[in-house]
Parts: structure tokens; C-alpha cells; sequence
């Protein structure tokens, strides 16, 4: 990097690139302050005019929280729930990754298996509860079943997409380089594709979030979506509320440490966001 | 005395929704080891059809292409090719580029590191071996795409209108750079250009062609003396060997 920064023109049009985005940010951060200030306030503010008991205050929901955090209720249901996003994420994502592959570099497979994908992309995983119930009955593996399904999908579509955009030139200077098939698809294929797949991971993990709370409705003895469900038969808003909080929380987290991941493997690209 | 690349009445024929279209039509072309080859003709003409047949990057609907006498089926690592667009790996930096093909060629990490120092050196990158290519001006790339080709060891480079997207002075030095490069490390050369005035610099035969359907219309010998500089491109036998190719370029008959 310091030999880099010699004398390129090239460079210098980069670095100020970059730190002109890196101050963009800096300067945000006390917008993205006030605007949950503003936010939360708002919504105080909105509970005290309504003055109806169903809509809670920010405190409310915060001793609520701070009640179920205590007697370890939240932890047990966030647990029950991470655990079903992770496994059902990480294996949809598992093999996502190598169809989306094959699908890319082999037609046959493309062929025989792309129909399928694109109707059940269409099809919202949700639609398929009353029969997956029927046939893995209503235990975890259904529910463990239908976020893997909703994030299978989201992320097969993306790495097939990434490998058939991968540029011909570049398989074109391996191969002149004497590089055979399987060599073009570690080396060039798969760096290459790595950006999308880290958006499909992205759309996959929104997906399996998505996913969660509906497959928890049909008798999970525990979960966020358990948790608000019941809540809702009591007309505990507050809980209902702490449940949505923490799925957002616990989303927009994992959201930003991929994005964290894939801006260190993906720094290469020429944009960056 | 064979030639190191024969073309023998290759043909190359397209069939798309609209027609046909005939990129080449039983083009036959000859060249011996060492020379520095320019193809120059409007698009459209099949240049850039003739060196993806010689690179083996697509095959001839009709006659062959020979290389040392045997009949290309396939890229290999004796012909190296330089793309118009760089075409290098943008998640390896300049040094790990030029090392793609040595790895491939099974040399150790310290050869491949020496090797792949030398060249970068030879086309003046060496201060930026870590630089990925993001942080390279159009030029830099260019030239580290030419160390990446040299580092091979191909007896033939085959360039593509490797200068087409610089800006003319970086062009022009591009040139220059090219044929010092050249004139250490001599190799056969089969460079597309549709530059008149940087077809006649380059080489040593000037192929003219023309388009629809492609043929080769002129063979031009460029009988200046290298190593050739700047003072040269401003001579009237410059100057007339350029007149020769232009009207080659752009008369119709």
C-alpha cells in the first residue's frame, strides 16, 4: 500500500475517493442519533395523546424488556429463536453456495434445476407450512425446514447470477495463461462471485428473519414469535413490542457483520459502497 | 525456413437470428519467428477474429491455424494474450497477477516471487507490486497485463488493441515502452490496432484488411530500421508509409 501511494494518479484519485466517503460517514453519525431521538420521542409523545393502555410507552416497553431479561424468559425464547435463524440460515446458505455453482457452470444442471427454483421463488415459503406440518409434523424440524427453504432460495439466485456474470475476458486470460477448468472455477469463478453471494447471504438472512415468527406460530414451545403470540392473547403490548425490537436488533446486527465480512473479502472492488 | 503461425484459408462464419456473417473468409497469413506483426482495418474486418483463432480461443469454421507446424486446438501458454480491457484479476494485486501463470506452471512460491519481480521491473511497476489493480492508472494496468503475459515465457504475444482505451500520450508512451520492452526481451508479436500512425511504429509488416467479408487486403513492409523513436514518426519515410496504409485503410474498391 505505501508503494501504492507513490505517485499515481490513479491512487490519489482512490485515496481522496475514499476518505471523502469515509468523512460522509463520520459526518452521518450524529444524524443517525438524533433520528432515534427524535423517533423514540415522537413515539412517546404519540402514546401519551392516544392514551389508550394497548399502546406503550418507551419506558413501559423498557422495564418490560428489562423484566424478561431478569427472570430469564427473553433469553430462553431469543436463544430458541437464533438458534432456528442460524441453523436454518447457515444450512440454506450451505448449500446454496455450491447449486448456485453448479446451476452457473454447468447447463445441465442449470437446466434441470433453475425451473424449479424460479416457481418456488414464487411461491412465499409461508405458503408451504400447512403442507410441511402435514408431512415433518410440528415439531422443529418444520420450522428449522422452512427458513432454510426461504433462504435457500434468496441466496441460490444471487451466486447463480454471480457466476454467470463473471467476466469472459477474465476466464479468457486464465485459460491463455494455461489455466483448465477446474482451475478457472477456484481461482477466477469463485473471487469473482464472492460479491453476490455476499448480497444473497444478505437477502437470506432477511429472509429467514422473515420466516421466523410465522413458523413459530403453529405450537413452538418457545421462540420470539411463541413469545409474542402468546403475549398478544394477553394484550401485552409491551411484550409484543420488547419481541420486535429484539428481531430487529438481533437482524440488523447480523446484517452489519456480514456486511463487515464481505467489505474485508470484497475490498478489491473497484465501487465500493 | 516454417513459419512460426500459419494461417491457411481460415474461415470464421457466424450464424445469428438476423443471418450470417462472414468475420473472416479463407484468410491466409504467414509469420516467422521474431516479427512484430501490426493488423489494422476497420471494425468489422476480423482482426480481433484472427487473434482469438490464433490464441485458440475460437475455432475456424473452415482451414486451420498452425503454430510451430501443429494445428491449435486450444489457449496455451506459448501464445500470450493482452486484452484491450487489462483483463487482470481485480482481488490480486499486481505481483499475484503476474505469478497466476507461473503457479500454474507449477513453480515454487520463491521462483514464482523472482520471476514475477523481473517482469515487473521490465515494464516499470516494481514500486507497485502490493497495489491492487483498482490503484492502477489505465496504463499501469496495461503494463502490468503485459509483464503478466511475458512472465510465461510465450514465444508469441498476441495484443488486442491492448492501447485502444488510453489517452494518446499515455498511448504514445505505451509504444515506446513496448518496443524497449520488446527490443530486451524479443518475442513474436501479432498486435490489433485500428491506429495507422501506431501500425506503421510498431512493425516490421503492416497487415491491412478490410471488412464484409474479412479479408486481408495489403501487406505492407515497414523497412525502417529499429530501434525507432520519436524523431522517426515525424520522417518523410514515416510519413509515407503511413500514407500508404491509411489509403490501404480507407479506400474502397
Amino acid at each position: 500500500m505505501s508503494a501504492a501511494s507513490l505517485e499515481a494518479p490513479a491512487t490519489d484519485a482512490a485515496a481522496s475517493k475514499g476518505s471523502r466517503s469515509r468523512q460522509g460517514t463520520r459526518s452521518l453519525v450524529p444524524l443517525y442519533i438524533a433520528t432515534f431521538v427524535i423517533g423514540i420521542g415522537l413515539w412517546a409523545v404519540a402514546g401519551m395523546i392516544a392514551d389508550n393502555p394497548l399502546i406503550p410507552s418507551p419506558l413501559s416497553v423498557v422495564v418490560s424488556g428489562w423484566e424478561s431479561i431478569l427472570d430469564g424468559t427473553l433469553w430462553e425464547h431469543t436463544s430458541a429463536s437464533l438458534l432456528r435463524v442460524l441453523v436454518g440460515f447457515g444450512l440454506g446458505v450451505a448449500l446454496a453456495v455450491p447449486a448456485g455453482f453448479l446451476m452457473g457452470w454447468y447447463w445441465l444442471v442449470r437446466g434441470l434445476v433453475e425451473p424449479w427454483i424460479q416457481f418456488f421463488r414464487t411461491v412465499p415459503p409461508l405458503a408451504l407450512i400447512p403442507l410441511v406440518i402435514v408431512i415433518l409434523g410440528i415439531g422443529e424440524n418444520a420450522r428449522i425446514f422452512v427458513i432454510f427453504l426461504a433462504s435457500f432460495l434468496s441466496c441460490v439466485i444471487a451466486t447463480f447470477q454471480g457466476v454467470k456474470n463473471v467476466d469472459v475476458t477474465l476466464i479468457n486470460a486464465a485459460r491463455v495463461l494455461g489455466a483448465k477448468d477446474l482451475t478457472i472455477f477456484a481461482r477466477v469463478v469463485v473471487p469473482a462471485s464472492t460479491p453476490f453471494i455476499f448480497v444473497g447471504m444478505r437477502t437470506a438472512l432477511g429472509s429467514a428473519w422473515a420466516t421466523l415468527v410465522a413458523s413459530e406460530l403453529v405450537a413452538a414451545p418457545s421462540g420470539l414469535g411463541r413469545m409474542m403470540q402468546a403475549a398478544s392473547q394477553f394484550l401485552d403490548t409491551e411484550t409484543i413490542m420488547v419481541g420486535i425490537l429484539m428481531i430487529g436488533i438481533l437482524g440488523f446486527a447480523m446484517d452489519r457483520l456480514l456486511l463487515l465480512v464481505e467489505r474485508r473479502l470484497t475490498a478489491w472492488q473497484e465501487v465500493r459502497a | 525456413m516454417t513459419a512460426l503461425i500459419s494461417v491457411q484459408e481460415a474461415s470464421k462464419i457466424y450464424q445469428t437470428s438476423r443471418g450470417t456473417t462472414v468475420s473472416l473468409d479463407r484468410v491466409s497469413l504467414d509469420v516467422e519467428e521474431g516479427e512484430f506483426i501490426t493488423l489494422v482495418g476497420p471494425s468489422g474486418c476480423g482482426k480481433s477474429t484472427m487473434l482469438n483463432l490464433v490464441a485458440g480461443l475460437i475455432t475456424p469454421t473452415s482451414g486451420s491455424v498452425l503454430v510451430r507446424d501443429e494445428v491449435v486446438t486450444g489457449p496455451g501458454p506459448d501464445r500470450g494474450v493482452i486484452f484491450q480491457q487489462y483483463a487482470l484479476f481485480p482481488w490480486l494485486t499486481a505481483q499475484e497477477n503476474v505469478e497466476f501463470g507461473l503457479r500454474l506452471q507449477g513453480l515454487s512460491k520463491r521462483d514464482r516471487a523472482q520471476k514475477a519481480r523481473h517482469y515487473l521491473e521490465l515494464v516499470g511497476l516494481k514500486d507497485f507490486a502490493n497495489a491492487l489493480p483498482k490503484e492502477l492508472s489505465g496504463g499501469m494496468k496495461q503494463r502490468c497485463a503485459i509483464a503478466r503475459a511475458y512472465a510465461v515465457n510465450p514465444s508469441l504475444l498476441l495484443m488486442d488493441e491492448p492501447f485502444g482505451a488510453l489517452d494518446a500520450l499515455t498511448r504514445v508512451q505505451m509504444q515506446e515502452d513496448l518496443l524497449e520492452t520488446w527490443s530486451r526481451d524479443k518475442r513474436t508479436v501479432l498486435f490489433i490496432t485500428h491506429d495507422v500512425d501506431e501500425a506503421v511504429y510498431l512493425a516490421n509488416r503492416v497487415v491491412v484488411m478490410s471488412a464484409r467479408p474479412g479479408r486481408i487486403k495489403e501487406i505492407i513492409d515497414v523497412t525502417l530500421p529499429y530501434p525507432r523513436n520519436e524523431e522517426l514518426r515525424l520522417s518523410p519515410e514515416f510519413a509515407e508509409l503511413r500514407a500508404r496504409v491509411w489509403r490501404g485503410v480507407h479506400h474502397r474498391d
